[in-house]
C-alpha cells in the first residue's frame, strides 16, 4: 500500500473528488500558484482553473460566505482558512449563516460545505496561529466536527465530510501534515460520526483527539512494560460524537480519560466528562477525567510552549494516578 | 429613456401595494398580540424592491435583509405563507421556525432574509459565483441597507465580487437611519455609491422612490453584469417612514422630516404617473387595489387558521 503524509492524503482525497464532481470547488488564501501553505493543492489551479481553484484575498468572512452561497447553488465548497484562529474573523459566516440555514428554512435549504483548517501548537507560531478552537463549533447546532489523527483518517473523512450535505469544519492539526500512513490510492470513505478503536484494551478508555491521538500512542508501549493496557478511542468525528462506542468501552474498562490539546473550560473534554458522568455514574470506578492543554494564550518559548500543552509524560502519569 | 410596458407598470402598482398592505396587516396583527419577535416593515421603500425584482429574468436571484418581506412579495413569494410564519405556523414559509427575518425559497429564487446586518453579502457573492461557474446567464441582486456598508463583510465581499468580475446586483437601499443612527452621523461619505469607487466597479445613483426609474436602471445593470463586466452598484435612496420596528418611538428624528417623506409615497408617485399618461386607468388601478385587499384578507384567514408547529419536532433539521 502507497505511504502518504498527512498533507498528501488530504491532497489526494481532494484530488479524486474534483476529478469525479464537478460541483466541488475549492477557495481560500493562496491555494492557486503556492498549492496552500501546506502543498495540499499544489498543481490544482494548473489542472483545475482558476473558476474551480479561486484563490481569494485575505477576506475569511467572504471565503466562508461565498462557500455558503455556492453550496445553497448546489456546489460542494471546500473552503479553506488558513488557520483555525482566523476562522474568528469569519464566525458570523460559520454560526449565524451556515450552521443555521437549513433549521431556519425547515430543511429547505441544505449548505453542503466543507470549511478546512488547520489549528494547534508546536510551531512556535505562538498565541495567534496556535490554538485549538474546536469547542467552539461543537457548541454550536447545525455543524460537523471533524479532527482526523492520521493521514489514512484523513482522506476516508475528507471524502465523506465532501459528500456530505451539511457545513463540516475540517480541523488538521499542523504537527500532522508531514506524519506519514499507508493510504489506499482509490477512493474510501470513513463515516462522519463513528469513533475508531485504535488498540484494545481493558484498564482504561482513553479518548484522544487529533495529534494528542499520536502522542496516546507514543505512551503505549511505556504503558505495556508496567502492564497497563489502555482501549484508546478515536473519536475522529467530534460532532455528532459516536457515545455508542465510547460508553461500550467505559462500561468495559470502568475508566475515563480524555485528552485534548484544547484548554479544558467548556470544551470537547468538558462535554464528555458530562455526557459520561450522566449516563455511566454506576460503571464509573473513579472520577472521569480529561488532560487538557493549559487555559493560557499559547507562548512562543518553546519550553512555554511545550508546558502549556500535555505530552507524553503527563499522559502516562494522569493514567497511573487514574489506576 | 424606453418606456416601459403598462402592463409591468400595473404588475409593479400591484406589488407595491400588496407590499404596503401586507405590512399594515402585520403591524395590526402584532398590536393585537398575536404576531411576535421583531417587525421590520419595509413602508416607504416598496419601489426599491418591486423595480429591481421586476427587471430580473427566470433563474436570477435576490439575497434580503432583517427587512425582507418587500423582496419576498416582490419576487412572487406567497403572501399567505408568508404571513402564516409571522405567526409562527407550521404551514408558514420555515415552518414557525425562521419567523420574519429568515424567510427563503430557492424555487423562487429568494436566497433568504438574514437577522445580520451585512451577513448575506458574501453568500450573494457566493451565489453569483456558482451562476458564473455553471455558464449561467442570470444574476444576484443582492439587497442591503445604508448600515451594512459599514461591515467588514460588505467590503470584502465587494472586492471579491469585482476581482472575479461576478454577475452581482449590490442593490443599497440608503433609507438614511440605521435604527437611530443617520447616516451623516455613521458614514464620511454623502453617496454611498462612491464606495463602489473604490472597488472599480460601476455605480449609479437613483430615486428609490420611483419605481420606473428603479426598475430601468436594474434592468441596464442587469445587462452589464451578465455580459461579463463585473457588478453593478446601485445606491437606491428611499425613506422608512415607519419605525426601524413596529414598537420604535423614533425619537431619534424630526417628524417634518418624516412627513415631507410621506409626500413622497412612492405608490402614489406611480399612481400618478400611470394616471398623468392615462386617466382612464383609473378604475383598473382601483380594482387592483382591491384585488391587493382580497389577498391581504385571504392570508389572514389563512395564518390564523394554520396549525402551530409540533414541539416535539423542535430539533427536526438541524442536520440533514
Amino acid at each position: 500500500m502507497p505511504i502518504m503524509t498527512f498533507a498528501e492524503a488530504l491532497r489526494n482525497a481532494l484530488y479524486i473528488e474534483m476529478k469525479k464532481d464537478p460541483k466541488v470547488i475549492l477557495l481560500g488564501e493562496d491555494i492557486g500558484v503556492l498549492g496552500n501553505v501546506f502543498g495540499v493543492t499544489k498543481g490544482f489551479l494548473d489542472e483545475f482553473g482558476c473558476k474551480r481553484v479561486r484563490s481569494t484575498p485575505i477576506s475569511e468572512a467572504a471565503i466562508t460566505g461565498a462557500a455558503i452561497g455556492a453550496a445553497m447553488l448546489g456546489m460542494h465548497p471546500v473552503a479553506e482558512i488558513m488557520y483555525v484562529d482566523f476562522t474568528t474573523m469569519a464566525m458570523d459566516q460559520i454560526i449565524n449563516q451556515a450552521a443555521k440555514m437549513r433549521y431556519m428554512s425547515a430543511g429547505k435549504v441544505k449548505v453542503p460545505m466543507v470549511l478546512r483548517t488547520q489549528g494547534g501548537a508546536g510551531s512556535g507560531e505562538a498565541a495567534q496561529h496556535c490554538q485549538s478552537l474546536e469547542s467552539l463549533f461543537i457548541h454550536v447546532p447545525g455543524l460537523k466536527v471533524v479532527m482526523p489523527s492520521n493521514p489514512y483518517d484523513a482522506k476516508g473523512l475528507l471524502l465523506s465530510a465532501i459528500r456530505d450535505e451539511n457545513p463540516v469544519i475540517f480541523i488538521e492539526h499542523k504537527l500532522l501534515y508531514p506524519i506519514k500512513g499507508e493510504v489506499p490510492e482509490e477512493e474510501y470513505t470513513i463515516p462522519l460520526g463513528k469513533a475508531e478503536i485504535k488498540k484494545e484494551g481493558n484498564d482504561l478508555t482513553i479518548v484522544a483527539t487529533s495529534y494528542m491521538l499520536q502522542k496516546v500512542l507514543n505512551t503505549l508501549p511505556v504503558l505495556d512494560n508496567e502492564g497497563i493496557y489502555p482501549e484508546v478511542i478515536d473519536p475522529r468525528t467530534l460532532s455528532p460524537l459516536d457515545t455508542e462506542t465510547i460508553f461500550q468501552s467505559i462500561q468495559k474498562t470502568h475508566h475515563l480519560l480524555v485528552v485534548q490539546e484544547s484548554s479544558a473550560p467548556a470544551s470537547f473534554a468538558a462535554e464528555l466528562l458530562a455526557v459520561v458522568s450522566e449516563n455511566l455514574f454506576d460503571y464509573l470506578d473513579a472520577p472521569p477525567r480529561r488532560l487538557c492543554g493549559l487555559s493560557v494564550p499559547i507562548p512562543y518559548n518553546k519550553k512555554l510552549e511545550d508546558a502549556s500543552i500535555p505530552n507524553e509524560k503527563d499522559i502516562i502519569n494522569i493514567i497511573k494516578d487514574i489506576l | 429613456m424606453e418606456e416601459v410596458d403598462i402592463k409591468v407598470l400595473f404588475d409593479i402598482y400591484k406589488k407595491m401595494n400588496l407590499i404596503r398592505k401586507f405590512e399594515q396587516k402585520a403591524i395590526q396583527l402584532y398590536w393585537e398580540g398575536i404576531n411576535r419577535g421583531a417587525l421590520h416593515t419595509y413602508i416607504g421603500e416598496e419601489a426599491v424592491a418591486v423595480g429591481v425584482c421586476s427587471a430580473l429574468r427566470k433563474g436570477d436571484y435576490i439575497s434580503s435583509t432583517h427587512r425582507g418581506h418587500g423582496h419576498c412579495l416582490a419576487m412572487n413569494g406567497d403572501p399567505n405563507l408568508m404571513l402564516a410564519e409571522l405567526l409562527g405556523k407550521e404551514n408558514g414559509y420555515c415552518r414557525g421556525r425562521g419567523g420574519s427575518m429568515h424567510i427563503a425559497d430557492l424555487d423562487l429564487g429568494i436566497l433568504g432574509a438574514n437577522g445580520i446586518v451585512g451577513g448575506g453579502i458574501p453568500m450573494a457573492v457566493g451565489a453569483a459565483m456558482a451562476l458564473d461557474y455553471q455558464e449561467k446567464s442570470n444574476v444576484v441582486a443582492c439587497f442591503f441597507g445604508d448600515g451594512a456598508t459599514s461591515t467588514g463583510a460588505f467590503h470584502e465581499a465587494l472586492n471579491l465580487a469585482s476581482i472575479w468580475n461576478l454577475p452581482i446586483l449590490f442593490i443599497c437601499e440608503n433609507n438614511f437611519y440605521a435604527i437611530s443612527t443617520c447616516v451623516t452621523n455613521a458614514i464620511a461619505i454623502q453617496d454611498l455609491a462612491n464606495r463602489a469607487k473604490a472597488y472599480g466597479m460601476t455605480s449609479q445613483i437613483v430615486d428609490g422612490n420611483d419605481a420606473i426609474q428603479v426598475y430601468q436602471e436594474t434592468k441596464k445593470a442587469r445587462d452589464i453584469a451578465i455580459s461579463g463586466n463585473g457588478p453593478v452598484f446601485l445606491e437606491c435612496k428611499t425613506y422608512r417612514t415607519e419605525g426601524h420596528w413596529v414598537a420604535d418611538p423614533q425619537i431619534y428624528r424630526d417628524r417634518k422630516e418624516v412627513e415631507e417623506w410621506r409626500k413622497k409615497c412612492p405608490i402614489e408617485a406611480l399612481k400618478n404617473k400611470i394616471l398623468q399618461k392615462d386617466v382612464s386607468k383609473k378604475k383598473l388601478l382601483e380594482s387592483i387595489e382591491k384585488e391587493v385587499e382580497q389577498i391581504i384578507l385571504q392570508a389572514e384567514k389563512f395564518a390564523k387558521e394554520s396549525p402551530e408547529p409540533n414541539p416535539k419536532d423542535v430539533q427536526k433539521f438541524v442536520l440533514v
